[in-house]
């Protein structure tokens, strides 16, 4: 078997979790990666500034799809200031396979996307 | 060129022979796989050494030197020019102008000829199928001067709607039509001459480009009936940062230089400057002169097997490849089958995203490419956001395809893919 297609990432990539939207979110954000066509979007609901409801919907790759299903379940129950916090190394070691150069922008788009959702902006700043 | 050499099959194992890279391994001992030479081709040693003896015995800046060293590079860059001028059949080695690569060579024609003949509401024709190389520099000039760019379509199969094209040149006032020879995402090898004739009935000028064709087909400008011509050398086993632009003499002679610098003037003052003759005018700077007597040391070589007999080659190794990519459940091939396809396969695989598709290659020692191509309206056209793409040179085998089907075997097993 593969050594980045291992089965944890192929079972969350064929059956992500939290996937779906959310009716009112406090807060959405969308974006997508122009080279490959990875697209995430991340709904969030919010307590006292914690995550207490999150659904994510996209499409792309296998490593930006099931790193989106993951970093859902990572950040779940979590305040906005831990999400801040979160570095781009934590979610790689979750994921737990090796991720090249060219993959880490599909394997960090979920987190981007979170991180622009919890500092609340509508669009990135140009 | 050699025509006896053409009609013989490719000694396959002395050819790969040449190519010191494909002794390597890869992905922890894996044999390479090379299928990605649409992208860049692997260079043979005589090329390697042609670069590294220019450095090693005859390096020096070249014209003006008054010193047997500079007297050499001299020779040895004119020479590579005249080795180029020949291998494309062009009537005098001046009419070959030494640039970094294709995009360069098309860049300069829209900032020489476009920049002096282009007015507000003319029209540039292109095609869905070319490269970003062959679309934004005419959208720089139609932001810039008001001109319009105009695309022509492409059928079912991957070839160009030439009944759009002759529409396009009956009703509207095209002063050039700009096409790719060979599609690098799909393999589809456009009429060239056919254009030729309609674009010249109609008073347009046609650029051609031959990236995707000068490597790997016997290219002969008088027989295309192009006006320009622009390649890459490291396409077509040379090295990086040198490529060409070929145009007749007379129309490059009418053109105002190109970039400013020493090299391409004839007088400076301190109130003007007159530019120098071509194609000096258009070579400002110091050339990349190493790389391109490289190239001459790789038009050598292509011309020692024969373009016929690559071509051949790589027309075999598409009819042994396509069956067998065929019989693979879920997948998808695009482009033209036929005698107008080059050794370019692009496909998916179900819904397999074709980066997922790479990386499953590559653990296997296939380094093919996944993603748009540099053809993101292509893709758009096509409905798809990438595919991933073999492309087959001179020193691939049908075991480079073999390994190819069972990579993706092992994709399609991974990832569920049915039929």
């Amino acid at each position: 078997m593969s050594d980045l297609y291992r089965e944890h990432i192929l079972d969350h990539y064929q059956h992500p979790r939290n996937y779906g939207t959310l009716e009112n979110p406090d807060r959405t954000f969308e974006d997508s990666n122009p080279l490959c066509g990875d697209r995430i979007r991340i709904d969030l609901k919010l307590a006292d500034d914690r995550i207490v409801d999150i659904r994510f919907t996209g499409r792309g790759c296998a490593i930006s799809q099931a790193a989106a299903s993951i970093l859902t379940e990572m950040v779940k129950g979590k305040s906005l200031e831990e999400v801040k916090q979160l570095g781009a190394q934590e979610l790689l070691e979750e994921l737990g396979v090796p991720i090249s150069p060219a993959r880490r922008k599909c394997a960090l788009l979920s987190l981007k996307v979170l991180k622009a959702a919890a500092y609340g902006l509508n669009e990135w700043p140009s | 060129m050699n025509a006896q050499a053409s009609t013989r099959p490719l000694d396959i194992e002395r050819i790969r022979a040449d190519f010191p890279i494909l002794q390597r391994t890869v992905r922890g001992g894996k044999p390479l796989v090379y299928l990605d030479s649409a992208a860049t081709s692997q260079k043979p040693a005589s090329v390697i050494e042609a670069l590294a003896g220019f450095y090693r015995a005859s390096n020096a800046n070249i014209h003006r030197g008054i010193y047997e060293l500079s007297e050499e590079a001299s020779v040895l860059y004119e020479e590579a020019r005249a080795k180029v001028a020949r291998f494309i059949g062009a009537a005098r080695a001046e009419e070959v102008v030494f640039v970094r690569n294709t995009t360069e060579a098309i860049n300069l024609v829209a900032r020489t000829w476009g920049a002096t003949h282009l007015r507000p509401g003319d029209v540039v024709v292109t095609t869905i199928l070319e490269h970003h190389s062959n679309i934004v520099p005419w959208q720089q000039l139609a932001a810039e001067r008001g001109i319009l760019v105009r695309f022509v379509d492409i059928d079912e199969d991957g070839r160009l709607r030439l009944d759009q094209l002759e529409q396009l040149l009956r009703t509207e006032p095209v002063k050039l039509v700009t096409v790719t020879h060979v599609s690098n995402a799909l393999g589809t090898i456009n009429p060239i001459p056919e254009i030729a004739r309609l674009a010249h009935a109609a008073g347009a000028l046609l650029l051609v480009d031959g990236a995707q064709s000068v490597p790997h087909l016997p290219v002969n400008v008088r027989e295309l009936g192009a006006d320009f011509l622009a390649f890459s050398g490291h396409k077509m086993l040379g090295p990086f940062g040198i490529g060409a632009l070929w145009a007749r003499y007379d129309l490059l002679a009418s053109l105002p230089p190109f970039l400013g610098g020493g090299g391409m003037i004839r007088t400076v003052t301190t109130e003007n400057f007159t530019p120098g003759d071509v194609p000096a005018r258009f070579e400002a700077g110091t050339p990349s002169v190493a790389d391109a007597v490289a190239l001459g040391a790789a038009v050598d070589y292509l011309e020692t097997i024969g373009m016929a007999a690559i071509r051949q080659h790589e027309r075999a190794l598409l009819a042994y490849a396509l069956p067998r990519l065929e019989e693979l459940p879920g997948i998808r091939l695009f482009g033209p089958v036929g005698e107008d396809r080059a050794g370019v396969i692009s496909f998916t695989l179900g819904d397999v995203h074709p980066h997922d598709e790479a990386a499953i290659l590559d653990q296997n020692g296939v380094a093919a490419r996944a993603g748009h191509h540099c053809t993101q309206p292509l893709m758009r056209r096509l409905g798809v956001v990438a595919t991933t793409r073999a492309s087959f040179y001179l020193y691939n085998h049908e075991g480079d395809v073999d390994r190819l089907v069972e990579a993706l075997e092992e994709a399609r097993r991974v990832f569920g893919v049915a039929g």
